[in-house]
């Protein structure tokens, strides 16, 4: 056994595939070693912008030989038969045994030697992996991220030799590019990382993203600042340097003027620096940038540099905000009519209007206790942000500058508040807005496209979401459900409806029900209670949804519940099974009477006779003669209508605690009554009982929709 | 002041007691000089207006076919929407890029062109060269590539680009272009904030001395004064013209038709009167004009 190296050396890697880039490496070595049946042990696996390598320990020398008799066709069969078998076996025909009127083969595989399966395995690594984007170079056909420069590969201390488009494996690889340009040698597994090291350049990913979280950690505290962490840069600059250096620089405060968001994301997207705080938590004018050499004077030079380059951006960002400060974000507006929304759906003009108006409604319905006249404001202006200059320069920041331009330009705080937090909550896990002016106007603002884009058939279908409803739907729950908001989705849909457009309230009624199930997943609602309970709920409250599922799943997860849940599996099957629907009564569903498990059968019987003797029969009581039917009927008298009332009261743990006391009843019902006497009378009774018992369960929620 | 001989880098230059940093004039001439020593056609601007030095026809009809080539050019760029009036220290309407174009691209390309900013002073050990990602697309010429933006100290200095395809054909053998912004980089060299501030040579003539005033009349005229039904006009005429010289079968002056078309797009999208349904078509039009020269290049050339 041996360890073995492999190094692929190329020009820069970007930073964002190298992550992608180690785990198909490991993938696709222990794929490729795994199917020549060479067994190794550990593998780790290493990138830095100039190189992916791969340390797999102690690989076996050789794959293990191995014999197998393969069974042919019988003696008996066709020749042609025995051809197909010769070819398969690449065997002659008295190499064959027979036994038993059978054709047997035996194939004998000798062990390979494990260089000669990791030279295999190199070229298929170069020619099979998957980099989001590759090239060509020079005159060569072969594909790689960027140029590829060598192959270190060595098993042991003895090279694999391999070549792939006039490159060849060997031993020797380059340090930092200039720190350390010439050649370098490599010994084998055991010192790829110290030599490496020696030559400035740490292989080791987490290594480097440790040096840069606590060294850019360092700096700014030594600068008496506070470093504003940032994993996503840590990462990034780590597949950026192979010998990161963490240094301070500084920006003149004057800048301080443009929107903290502003600074921070040209420091971040554009240059990759930290940001950093001071004492009061402000914005400071200074910054940590990673360098990837430790500079002859220290890094001055290389933190003045950067802090030029950040005043030149700064600088430019300033202007385009003194611009924007001068223009009213109502004189802005009105250039929104010269955008397109959506074809069908109007001019970003037309869409604010209507957000404006649905604002206003909101609050006039006392859906949100806000001001109206605020709501409607802060909706007009919500979108005049878009033909900044400052949005055209960072969209990202669409609202956070329309909330900055507000401000600055007198508006009051809620409305810039709202102007700036409405396009939230964004995706799951970002805050939900909870100032009432906000609300109004983030729910207004996705009611609008929801409903708009399904009434014109814009629906999310499979992994295509172009208008990210499903994200939509997602805040608008989170906005109604986080904010205790009372209303009807059924009246909301109504509200929001584009007067030109199909309807589209029941398609999407489907649509937010499984999107609650994805907002509700992370708090640890199971799905299959939220059918259950979305099958009683039709009123399309989702705040009552939510206190009603939670209270059934704490139930279902009690033993009470449990084992209610059991019984009212049991009834169900008995009474599918009988396909009973009633006794005397025809199944309501086959006459055509919707059956929604909540209607009364009374209201259907006119003739008060007939009435009388179905409720009785309904009831189940008429000739009760077994103490377990008559402690069931007693418990069902008692537990419904506390249940009932306990729904009408949104009181759902009360409503599961009336069907606690079910429990015991039905339990000792199952234990000692023969549903299926022989006397139809009593069998129909007991069927009626059983029946009576599923209803009041489903009553409280859908029984038969909750798994186990 | 000592007469100084333009082939000398700044090490040298420093070894010499003249720790003056590059003139404008003079990174202009140490980057000819270096890559000319590296076996380059020395090319001059190309006498029409463009808004890349890739436009150049040494770059775009030279990255086609299979004939080997080297060359490095100025060339002058024109970006209508990028004037400020020359109130902007950083931002231009009119630039100077220096091109490298390289092919096939050599295996050490990265090295020359490190050897390059030596040239014109730049420390490695001192200053913090990175290889950041950045991949080309010029959708009006149909063409992209991968590569870099090569920053110096958080600034980037270069483009550096494998071409991939070229007027919606693969190149074959790969050219390597390197694209210098020579403003950035001069102001990087001088430590200068200002683009105007620049020293052009070592005479006390500025960078604003020189085109201040082209600045200023410059943005006047794209952001305000240029004749758009002229202009409209120009664009159906070029675009015409080079449908023209397709059919004679003249693959160059085909494709400086496609140069011009594409400038006087530029210049209707500065004047604001090319609306964002529009735009697409007109990219559209130029990149099917640059696509059918290079075809007709090719045909040529087989």
């Amino acid at each position: 056994m041996a360890d073995f190296v492999l190094e692929l050396l190329s020009e820069e890697i970007p930073a964002r595939m190298q992550a992608n880039a180690r785990n198909e490496l490991a993938r696709l070595f222990a794929e490729c070693t795994g199917e020549a049946g060479l067994k190794t042990g550990a593998i780790d696996v290493y990138s830095t912008p100039r190189r992916l390598a791969l340390i797999a320990r102690d690989v076996a020398d050789s794959t293990e030989a191995a014999r197998e008799e393969i069974k042919g066709p019988r003696t008996s069969a066709p020749p042609q038969a025995l051809e197909g078998f010769l070819r398969k076996t690449g065997l002659g025909k008295e190499q064959l045994e027979e036994r038993d009127g059978v054709y047997f083969a035996t194939i004998e595989r000798v062990g390979r030697p494990a260089a000669d399966i990791l030279a295999d395995t190199i070229r298929r690594i170069v020619a099979d992996f998957p980099w989001p984007k590759s090239m060509r170079w020079g005159g060569g056909d072969l594909r790689w991220v960027r140029p590829m420069h060598g192959i270190v590969a060595l098993l042991g201390e003895e090279i694999v030799p391999v070549e792939i488009d006039g490159i060849a494996s060997g031993a020797t690889t380059v340090g930092h590019r200039f720190h350390h340009p010439g050649d370098i040698t490599v010994g084998g597994a055991q010192d790829y990382v110290e030599k490496l090291r020696a030559c400035h350049v740490i292989v080791d990913q987490e290594e480097r993203e440790r040096l840069i979280r606590d060294g850019a950690t360092a700096a700014a505290k030594k600068a008496k600042l506070t470093l504003l962490p940032d994993e996503g840069l840590v990462v990034e600059n780590a597949g950026l340097t192979e010998w990161p250096v963490p240094l301070v620089g500084k920006f003149d405060p004057e800048f301080l003027d443009v929107p903290r968001e502003v600074i921070v994301l040209t420091m971040r997207t554009n240059q990759k620096y930290f940001a950093c705080t001071n004492d009061e938590g402000l914005l400071a004018p200074a910054f940590v940038c990673v360098a990837n050499i430790a500079a002859n004077d220290g890094g001055q030079a290389i933190a003045a540099g950067n802090a030029r380059v950040l005043a030149a951006r700064l600088a430019d960002a300033r202007f385009f905000w003194e611009q924007d400060v001068k223009v009213p974000l109502d004189q802005q507006a009105k250039k929104l009519s010269g955008i397109v929304f959506h074809e069908k759906l109007g001019t970003v003009a037309d869409k604010v209007e209507r957000v404006a108006k649905l604002g206003r409604w909101l609050v006039e319905q006392d859906i949100v206790k806000a001001d109206a006249d605020q709501v409607e404001r802060a909706a007009r202006l919500s979108k005049a942000d878009l033909v900044t200059g400052m949005v055209g320069e960072f969209p990202e920041l669409q609202g956070v500058i329309g909330g900055y331009l507000a401000e600055a330009q007198g508006e009051p705080k809620a409305a810039a508040d709202a102007i700036r937090d409405h396009y939230k909550p964004v995706g799951q896990g970002d805050q939900v807005p909870t100032a009432p002016v906000t609300v109004a106007v983030a729910l207004a603002d996705k009611m609008d496209s929801l409903v708009g884009f399904f009434q014109f058939g814009e629906k999310p279908t499979g992994s295509k979401d172009p208008f990210a409803l499903r994200r939509a739907a997602l805040g608008i729950l989170g906005l109604i459900i986080d904010n205790n908001l009372r209303v009807s989705m059924r009246d909301l849909i109504t509200a929001a409806a584009h007067p030109g457009g199909a309807s589209a309230g029941r398609e999407l009624a489907g649509f937010l029900i499984e999107r609650l199930k994805v907002q509700q997943r992370d708090a640890g609602v199971r799905y299959d209670m939220i059918d259950a309970v979305a099958a009683v709920e039709t009123g399309g409250d989702n705040v009552r949804m939510v206190l009603r599922v939670k209270a059934l799943q704490s139930f279902v997860e009690t033993e009470d519940g449990a084992d209610l849940l059991t019984a009212y599996k049991r009834a169900a099957n008995i009474l599918k099974k009988e396909s009973w629907t009633g006794g005397v009564l025809s199944s309501p569903a086959e006459d055509g009477i919707p059956q929604t498990g909540e209607e009364d059968p009374l209201v259907l019987v006119d003739d008060p006779i007939v009435g009388e003797a179905v409720a009785e029969m309904a009831a189940g009581q008429s000739g009760a003669d077994l103490p377990e039917e008559k402690a069931l009927v007693a418990a069902l008298d008692a537990a419904e209508p506390k249940a009932a009332a306990a729904v009408d009261a949104e009181d759902f743990t009360a409503a599961m605690a009336a069907l606690a006391s079910l429990r015991k009843p039905i339990d000792e019902f199952f234990d000692h009554v023969t549903v299926n006497d022989p006397d139809p009378a009593k069998r129909e009774r007991r069927l009626n009982l059983l029946m009576r018992f599923r209803d009041a369960v489903n009553r409280v929620a859908d029984f038969s929709r909750i798994e186990g | 002041m000592p007469c100084i001989s333009q082939s000398l880098t700044l090490y040298e230059r420093a070894l010499w007691g003249q720790a003056l940093s590059l003139s404008f004039q003079d990174l202009i001439l140490t980057l000819q000089h270096y890559w000319g020593d590296r076996g380059c056609v020395l090319l001059q601007p190309y006498d029409m207006e463009m808004g890349a030095g890739t436009f150049h026809p040494a770059t775009v009809l030279r990255a086609l076919g299979s004939e080997p080539w080297r060359a490095a050019y100025v060339q002058p760029c024109r970006r209508p929407t990028d004037g400020r009036y020359g109130e902007n220290p950083n931002r231009l309407g009119a630039y100077y890029q220096f091109q490298v174009v390289l092919k096939p691209s050599p295996d050490d390309l990265q090295d020359l062109y490190l050897g390059s900013l030596a040239a014109i002073g730049i420390d490695p050990l001192k200053h913090d060269i990175r290889f950041v990602e950045d991949d080309w697309e010029s959708p009006t010429l149909g063409a992209w590539g991968l590569g870099w933006e090569v920053w110096c100290d958080g600034m980037e200095v270069t483009q550096f680009t494998y071409f991939q395809q070229v007027g919606g054909f693969e190149c074959k053998p790969v050219t390597g272009e390197l694209t210098y912004g020579l403003e950035r980089l001069a102001m990087y060299i001088q430590g200068v904030d200002n683009v105007f501030d620049l020293r052009f040579n070592d005479a006390g003539v500025t960078y604003g001395d020189v085109f201040l005033e082209n600045e200023r009349q410059m943005s006047a005229y794209n952001f305000e004064v240029a004749n758009t039904d002229a202009l409209f006009d120009l664009f159906r005429k070029a675009a015409a013209e080079c449908e023209r010289c397709l059919e004679a079968k003249l693959p160059i002056p085909a494709y400086e038709q496609a140069i011009k078309a594409s400038h006087v797009f530029n210049t209707l999208q500065a004047r604001g009167v090319i609306s964002v349904a529009e735009r697409q078509a007109y990219i559209g039009r130029v990149r099917d004009l640059s696509k059918a020269a290079c075809g007709a290049w090719l045909e040529r050339a087989a």
